[in-house]
């Protein structure tokens, strides 16, 4: 059994953003992090690992410097790593990456009894697209918005979270699941994993060791594969300042009482 | 176990987009209720259809559902297609994506728009993944007609009057021929969303294949008034549903709904939140803001730091990864105001801010700012406003 766990290198859009003047990212600009909800699927991969000894695998696709976040995770306790980087895959939406990161889960390979475990959605798109679209590309069944997991055999129970309550699904291996930050807290490098990290095996998948999986078509990957296309991005503009009241104190109070009464807002 | 679920048109093909007609919304129901935002959706939809010059379909999923079909009609569905069986009355991926997935390869709409609900951000990926189309997440604002869409992008962007008139078509290059062929936009879903936090919104387009699809995000579409004629005259179209147990291969357990009721942060119109200006009191931090909410006849919010530090519950989260709200009144009580919060209630009618630090972002987008203490000025505040109301 091996937990397959997908994760992104994601801009830190937490601290100060910088757009460019043509209204496109300034990524040189901004740090770059581990994306939070895979820290939660990396942990709750790592979590069965202490249960049941079984092998985790870091998969990300991106640049070749997201091979430093690879490190990072194999420090952190996952057994070997894989990163899927090629110029033939840039400008893919998620229809496409979903296509080209399930042709390497594909090409890594999927057991009866393994589990596929992704963030619930990056902190740069937001769009929880790509979980669902991997499970469905290799035929999997998928579990999204996981906050409790545990595994009996072949079978996965999960809390999966409603905006009004929950519901327990059980599943069969092979499966997908997405996880949220309720799931775990996610652990620490640890001092022997970071000496142990380049030691493990960590393989880069190219466009030429993709290229023959059935899911990798010039119709399916990079900016030609994605159906949707960007029209234009922008900026909104900046609101017309407020006005800021005087003083702090029980006159303030009233003034601004007084304001929303004769405005009929309140 | 892993299956390949086929369509049940066999010869469906997502880019011949000639063959696709009308809007579909995706009308979710939780234990044979309604969800509000199926509501808003159609509210949507019937704005796309008309400026397309198409018939509006909501379609329905669930077990024994014909009796809230109708309602939907009341908000300007046309037809409702009505998809009933008894694996559909709870919630599955499988039997969900299959149904859906079925009768938009067999009826072929142009557009499907789907809530941003947990559920709905399940199922949009895993229907478009299938059918080979493109879906915009958790978008925002649409529009079909360029001259509209060039009008919204008048008011809610910075760009300049030159490039915002050039916009029409999109270059992409041909798989077959390999060289750059225009794809006309004038006429296809616009899908405006916002990205990287709330700093930078997109308007993404499907000009190759159809549907297009999009979900929405709950509480930002307008609820069109509800008639009671068109009710009555909606189309009620029963969908022959091919489902067997063998296509659910997920097991629901079951289904638990919180205990505690959960606030209505999206429906409300007067929310008082609170961040991380709290920290050194929280308990008495939050009875002031209920105090405050309860004069005003509203509910309590949070920022992000408020629902990380466990002082609210996930339900009162307003922000980018909460809810967006428009209230008539939203009162920030010691949030500093960070993008993902401002993303969440920039659109509020009236926003008034109470912050110790004067430089707060959130004095940028306040229409009133008082700074000060929020625990000495939320008193003064609450009686204040129960003078004003009183003497009204």
């Amino acid at each position: 059994m091996k937990i397959l766990v997908c994760v992104k290198q994601v801009p830190d859009t937490s601290g100060k953003v910088a757009v460019n003047p043509d209204g496109t990212l300034n990524r040189a600009s901004m740090q770059t992090i581990i994306n939070p909800d895979d820290m939660n699927a990396v942990e709750a991969a790592l979590k069965l690992k202490d249960e049941t000894g079984c092998k985790v695998v870091a998969v990300t696709m991106g640049p070749p410097p997201a091979e430093s976040m690879l490190r990072e995770l194999m420090a952190m306790g996952c057994d070997e790593s894989y990163l899927i980087s090629g110029r033939e895959f840039g400008g893919s939406d998620t229809f496409a990456t979903s296509q080209i990161i399930a042709a390497g889960l594909d090409t890594i390979g999927i057991e009866d009894d393994d589990l596929v475990f992704c963030g619930r959605q990056a902190i740069d798109g937001d769009t929880a697209q790509v979980g669902p679209q991997i499970a469905e590309k290799l035929h999997l069944p998928q579990i999204t918005y996981a906050a409790d997991i545990h595994k009996d055999g072949n079978t996965l129970t999960v809390k999966r979270v409603l905006e009004d309550g929950y519901m327990i699904i059980k599943e069969q291996t092979p499966c997908m699941v997405t996880c949220i930050k309720e799931l775990n807290t996610p652990r620490y490098m640890s001092v022997s994993g970071v000496f142990e990290t380049y030691a493990k095996p960590m393989t880069v998948l190219d466009y030429n060791a993709l290229k023959d999986n059935p899911l990798i078509d010039k119709t399916t990957i990079g900016l030609n594969g994605s159906p949707t296309n960007i029209l234009t991005s922008f900026t909104p503009p900046q609101k017309e300042p407020g006005q800021m009241l005087e003083g702090n104190d029980m006159k303030t109070c009233e003034k601004l009482a007084g304001i929303l009464v004769e405005k009929h807002i309140i | 176990m892993r299956t390949k679920v086929e369509l049940a048109n066999p010869n469906f093909d997502s880019s011949k987009i000639g063959e696709f007609k009308n809007v579909w919304v995706f009308c979710e129901q939780r234990e044979g209720k309604m969800m509000p935002t199926s509501f808003e959706l159609i509210s949507e939809g019937r704005k796309l259809a008309n400026e397309l010059g198409v018939k509006l379909c909501g379609l329905l999923l669930g077990d024994n559902i014909e009796g809230i079909a109708r309602e939907l009609g009341g908000y300007g569905a046309d037809e409702v297609i009505v998809c009933d069986h008894p694996l559909l009355k709870t919630y599955t991926t499988d039997a969900y994506a299959k149904v859906i997935c079925d009768a938009i390869s067999e009826l072929k709409p142009e557009a499907f728009l789907i809530a941003a609900t947990n559920i709905g951000r399940d199922l949009g990926p895993r229907c478009a993944a299938r059918l080979h189309t493109g879906l915009c997440a958790d978008c925002t604002h649409l529009d079909i007609d360029m001259p509209n869409y060039k009008d919204f992008l008048r008011g809610a962007s910075t760009l300049p009057e030159d490039r915002i008139e050039k916009l029409g078509t999109i270059m992409l290059k041909d798989n077959e021929t390999g060289k750059m062929v225009a794809h006309d936009v004038s006429k296809g879903l616009k899908m405006t969303r916002p990205a990287f936090g709330g700093n930078l919104m997109a308007s993404i387009v499907c000009p190759r294949f159809r549907p297009a699809m999009a979900t929405v995000r709950p509480g930002v579409m307008k609820k069109n008034p509800y008639d009671e004629a068109k009710a009555a005259a909606v189309t009620l179209t029963k969908y022959n549903v091919k489902l067997t147990a063998d296509d659910v291969q997920t097991q629901v357990v079951e289904v638990v709904k919180a205990a505690k009721k959960l606030v209505d942060l999206v429906g409300a119109d007067y929310i008082v939140s609170v961040g991380r200006g709290i920290s050194k009191d929280v308990a008495g931090g939050i009875k002031l803001a209920e105090e405050l909410a309860d004069v005003l006849g509203g509910v309590v919010g949070g920022s992000r730091v408020a629902i990380d530090s466990g002082w609210l519950t996930a339900d009162h989260q307003v922000g980018q990864t909460g809810k967006t709200v428009h209230p008539k009144v939203y009162i920030a009580l010691g949030i500093s105001g960070s993008i993902q919060h401002k993303a969440g209630m920039s659109e509020s009618e009236c926003i008034i801010a109470v912050n110790k630090n004067d430089t707060a972002p959130i004095f940028e987008i306040a229409d009133y700012g008082i700074c000060g203490d929020l625990f000495k000025v939320t008193p003064m505040l609450i009686e204040a406003f129960k003078a004003a109301k009183a003497n009204k």
